[in-house]
């Protein structure tokens, strides 16, 4: 660690304050389209700390935070707020609910889970047939989401009904070096974002936006993008850590993504963007210069709000910078709180060396 | 114009990687064109002409970027894992060579894949002659396209991106040719096509045009068996436009640039195309919509390394642009 | 009241595929003409008609919004006088065979679509269902009057007469989304004799089965504060019985989900309940499926609500639709907007 990057850390150190704020954050409900909890928590951290903060047609909350330097770069950050989920469709005899998959899920992931329904987070559970009434047959098929029911118990009444939002249930926890919890895709971008507005700098406008939608097609950066126009884009999410061993212990495992402990992931091109060179050079240079770990993260798959940023009006040089996770879009990820320190000292570094001739010219290798 | 083609087809330009093509055009391009910007992106914008009499602005957008490979893994032997950067099929890449941005060579390899089974881009890797990870040039993150020099069969001409450095061939034909115009004209050599269309998105938003056309090559019917029936056929003229999986050409266009073609007795081929996307679509679709339409060239084996046009096809293309962008256009 | 079967029917004896609107576009126009205060049509083809609020500076806007493009077919190629087809928008071809169409040649060409004899057709069809690229379409006419007649990328519409059914039910081809857009004339309709404090822009869209192109263009033009999005919604049906369909004939379908701003179901239901229009939740957990999933991502964003007409048979040349739910949703419209006060976005927030 140089020492650029021990005062760094003391400046924008993740303690038990930033823990705290992320586990309220992970703990609450955000399902795509109800972003309602999130937003209320974000709503409370920045008002104090924005020029100007405003909630807009889609729900996404839109805050600036103007520099005092000259020739400031106008930076659009964004993280979404919300989560995969569920939403309840049918309210089944005995007080059984039916629901269907909000983002991406993977329905191997739902039976014996616990759940939390609507605002008042109602817990239920996602029940399975007892081995004893199954076939070995059937056991060869994997369990259709359609025929799967939330319980909450008898007697619920008018408590929950169609429409209503479910999260898997998993509470924070930290442990040893790693925090389990639901949702760290994308609290951390979103607990990030407030950092960095707690810790503003004076050349750059700071343009944050806290999406809504991002899991159902990153429709909220969409418009934010568009309202915002800003020079340079940075998406901060979170994305997975599939750093695990091929189940032939001969091969090697060449479709990790990221890995955990090796730092932010730094995208070079998702199915979304092909991030602008320019951009990714100065995060590679960046994290040189501050002895900052970074990943490239594995280019392919995947996509976050840089795609509809890089893509608006006429195009804004873009990158995404994630928190790698594993396990992510299922009921608990395991994370490491150095990945996440290392990734918010990146993103602070780089805004500290943005300045106009880093996207003068034209886009190039 | 036959050595302009092959220096276009020969040049790599991978989505997002489009800068040594995009200078190879800007260069050929340079005496016509009356003003010259690069966006955002990276599209190279070429003004011609400024609006007179009942003329309007047009954009007219033929991508220069094409189908590639980026590494994503390097193993510690020294071979390279890759993902694909748009349409790659895994059938036309073994064997295959490639080169890369950073100038390094190499070829594809495949592992050992059951007979009879497709592989998948999963199964194979690229050599560059590296013996360990160390000594390999090529890092995560670094592109390649393929290569293979263009092949001039006469009539016929093959190369592995016709698709769609032709209609950039097209494009700056066209603008060189066209001497009187009524109409500000935009021609946007664009980028990011392969993966989306992205370039022309942005492109069309800052020029904000009143007509657009892209042009772009489409699949042929005239090969044994094809895999999609369609009426196109190499040598049956400049085709135009009806619809494709991305857009339906206004056809109010369409009946525009079929009345100019029969006018000019340039010989066209009406194309539904039940596949693909092409620029017009980014074109139609922003702001508040505008009037899109697109010339394509009939091309056989898009996105493999031997895509073949029509000479002839080539060239009633480009007198079909230049009718089109010389006269008012009548919706 | 048959006026609301005249117009219908109407607007059902022309085509109209998504990106050839034309022929209903005029129907449309001729509709609106009287009901409006100005009516333009947009650069991609879709139908704005104006009709002003109570004089003050500066007005908000609503924007109606009904796709009034059809699903269709459009020829591929022509072999032997006989025509190959592919869809546009979403079709099962398994309801072809058999069908009477329209080919829209250098003039109206009816015709049949023909599923060929077995052993005319790979043997891996058998007895099963004839993909589109196998089905054809006979015109009647000998090959060289098709070759001259038609041509690559004519349109083909279906040629069902719209039936009066016995019960209170009207079935036909496109009512999907046509019966939007007479929802939206009752709404107009009935906003003459209301005074309203907000613009009201009616837009028959164009592109919805294909690009939602319309959806994505017309509001960047317009700019409106709120917009209402009409389309047809499932109804329970035979085979069709699980969460998405609503039941048939009992109201109007209120949209709920990621493309709905909860305000506006809160005072659309508030709205319903209080009138006694008779309405169903209806359930979008992720994307609507309308053209709400364009407009409420169009530049700054537009805060959306989805009002559904429940529909069987969608996509088919017989849809059915109840007459009752098409009165309900114009009058619910028209209900809601005559309440917009000038000062109601203010009341449009995410609080709750």
């Amino acid at each position: 660690m140089t020492k650029k990057t021990e005062e760094l850390s003391q400046k924008l150190h993740i303690g038990s304050d930033q823990l705290e704020l992320l586990e309220k954050l992970c703990n609450a409900t955000a399902v795509s389209g109800d972003e309602h909890e999130v937003r209320q928590i974000v709503m409370e951290e920045v008002k104090a700390l924005a020029d100007d903060v405003k909630v807009d047609a889609l729900g996404n909350v839109l805050v600036t935070k103007r520099g005092s330097g000259e020739n400031r770069v106008r930076v659009m950050l964004a993280a979404h707020m919300d989560e995969i989920g569920m939403m309840i469709v049918k309210k089944h005899d005995d007080d059984l609910f039916q629901f269907e998959i909000v983002g991406g899920i993977d329905e191997r992931q739902l039976p014996g889970k616990a759940v939390l329904v609507g605002r008042d987070h109602l817990p239920g559970v996602i029940g399975a047939k007892p081995i004893h009434m199954t076939t070995a047959k059937e056991r060869e098929n994997k369990i259709e989401t359609s025929s799967m029911r939330i319980d909450l118990g008898p007697d619920i009444g008018e408590k929950v009904k169609p429409g209503d939002r479910a999260t898997f249930a998993t509470r924070f926890r930290v442990v040893g070096p790693s925090i389990f919890a639901k949702a760290l895709d994308n609290r951390f971008g979103v607990a990030t974002l407030i950092e960095l507005l707690k810790n503003p700098l004076p050349n750059i406008d700071l343009l944050v936006a806290f999406t809504v939608q991002e899991e159902v097609g990153l429709r909220g950066a969409q418009v934010a993008a568009y309202t915002f126009n800003p020079d340079v884009g940075i998406a901060v999410d979170s994305t997975p850590a599939y750093d695990l061993p091929h189940w032939d212990e001969e091969e090697e495992n060449f479709q990790y993504n990221t890995k955990l402990d090796e730092g932010p992931a730094v995208y070079v091109m998702d199915r979304a963007t092909i991030a602008d060179q320019r951009i990714v050079r100065l995060f590679r240079e960046t994290a040189v210069e501050w002895g900052i770990p970074y990943q490239i993260r594995q280019p392919g798959g995947g996509g976050t709000d840089a795609g509809v940023i890089h893509k608006s009006r006429s195009g804004v040089p873009s990158i995404s910078i994630s928190v790698p996770s594993r396990y992510a879009h299922t009921a608990a990820s395991i994370a490491r709180i150095d990945d996440w320190q290392n990734t918010l000292n990146l993103i602070h570094a780089v805004l500290s060396n943005m300045s106009p001739d880093k996207i003068a010219g034209e886009r190039r290798d | 114009m036959k050595s302009l083609v092959q220096k276009l087809v020969e040049t790599p330009g991978p989505s997002g990687f489009e800068y040594e093509i995009r200078d190879v055009i800007r260069e050929a391009i340079s005496d016509f064109a009356d003003e010259i910007r690069v966006d955002t992106l990276g599209n190279l914008i070429a003004r011609k002409g400024a609006k007179s009499g009942k003329g309007v602005r047009v954009m007219v957008s033929a991508h220069i970027d094409e189908i590639g490979l980026m590494a994503t893994h390097i193993s510690e032997e020294g071979f390279i894992r890759f993902t694909n950067i748009g349409g790659i099929n895994p059938l036309t890449c073994y064997g295959g060579r490639v080169l890369f941005m950073n100038g390094t060579r190499g070829v594809i390899g495949m592992e050992g894949v059951e007979a009879g089974k497709t592989p998948k881009l999963s199964n194979l890797f690229i050599d560059v002659g590296a013996t360990s990870k160390e000594d390999c040039p090529v890092k995560v993150g670094n592109v390649c396209g393929f290569e293979r020099p263009f092949l001039d069969l006469g009539k016929r001409w093959v190369a592995k991106s016709m698709d769609d450095r032709i209609a950039a061939v097209i494009a700056i034909e066209a603008l060189k040719r066209i001497e009187k115009t009524p109409h500000e004209i935009f021609f946007v050599f664009s980028t990011q096509e392969e993966v989306g269309l992205r370039g022309a998105t942005t492109a069309a938003y800052g020029v904000d045009p009143d007509v657009g056309f892209a042009v772009d090559v489409t699949r042929s019917g005239d090969t044994p068996k094809p895999s999609a029936k369609m009426a196109t056929a190499l040598g049956d003229g400049a085709a135009i436009k009806v619809r494709d999986a991305s857009f339906i050409a206004d056809p109010r266009l369409v009946d525009f640039m079929v009345k100019t073609a029969e006018d000019a007795d340039i010989p066209y081929q009406l194309e539904v195309l039940e596949a693909g996307g092409t620029d017009g679509r980014a074109i139609q679709l922003t702001r508040s919509g505008v009037p899109a339409g697109c010339i394509s060239v009939v091309c056989r084996y898009i996105h493999s390394p031997s895509e073949m046009v029509d000479a002839d096809d080539v060239e009633n293309s480009i007198k079909l642009l230049v009718k089109l962008l010389s006269n008012e256009i009548v919706l | 009241m048959n006026d609301l079967q005249n117009l219908l029917k109407e607007m059902l004896s022309v085509s109209g595929l998504s990106g050839f609107e034309a022929p209903i576009r005029k129907i449309v126009e001729k509709a609106w003409e009287p009901l409006t205060d100005e009516i333009s049509v947009s650069k991609i083809g879709s139908l704005h008609g104006l009709k002003r609020g109570k004089p003050s500076d500066p007005r908000k806007k609503v924007m109606i919004s009904a796709h009034m493009d059809a699903i269709g077919m459009m020829v591929t190629h022509i072999q032997d006088g006989f025509l190959h087809v592919t869809e546009v928008g979403g079709i099962d071809h398994r309801i072809l065979p058999g069908q009477p169409v329209v080919v829209h040649g250098r003039e109206e060409l009816p015709g049949l679509v023909v599923q060929p004899p077995s052993h005319l057709l790979p043997e891996s069809v058998g007895s099963g269902p004839v993909v589109m690229k196998y089905l054809l379409v006979d015109v009647g006419l000998r090959p060289d009057d098709v070759s001259e007649k038609v041509r690559i990328g004519d349109v083909v519409s279906y040629d069902q007469v719209p039936l009066d059914l016995t019960g209170e039910a009207m079935a036909g081809h496109t009512l999907d989304n046509r019966v939007s857009v007479a929802a939206t004339t009752i709404c107009l309709e009935e906003l003459q004799s209301r005074s309203h404090d907000w613009d009201v822009w009616a837009v028959a869209s164009a592109q919805e089965e294909e690009t939602l192109g319309g959806a994505l263009t017309s509001p960047f033009d317009i700019k409106p504060d709120i917009a209402i999005i009409v389309d047809v919604c499932f109804a329970k049906s035979e085979g069709a019985t699980d969460w998405r369909n609503l039941p048939f004939g009992e109201g109007v379908g209120l949209g709920y989900g990621p493309n709905i701003h909860p305000a506006l179901y809160d005072m659309f239901e508030k709205k319903a309940k209080e009138l006694e229009i008779p309405f169903n939740r209806d359930l979008m957990p992720k994307m609507s499926g309308t053209d709400a999933m364009a407009v409420q991502i169009v530049a700054e964003g537009i805060p959306c609500a989805v009002l559904g007409i429940p529909l069987r048979y969608m996509h088919t040349p017989v849809e059915t639709v109840s007459l009752k739910d098409i009165r309900r949703t114009g009058r619910l419209m028209a209900e809601f907007i005559a309440d917009l006060k000038p000062d109601t976005l203010e009341q449009i927030g995410w609080e709750a």
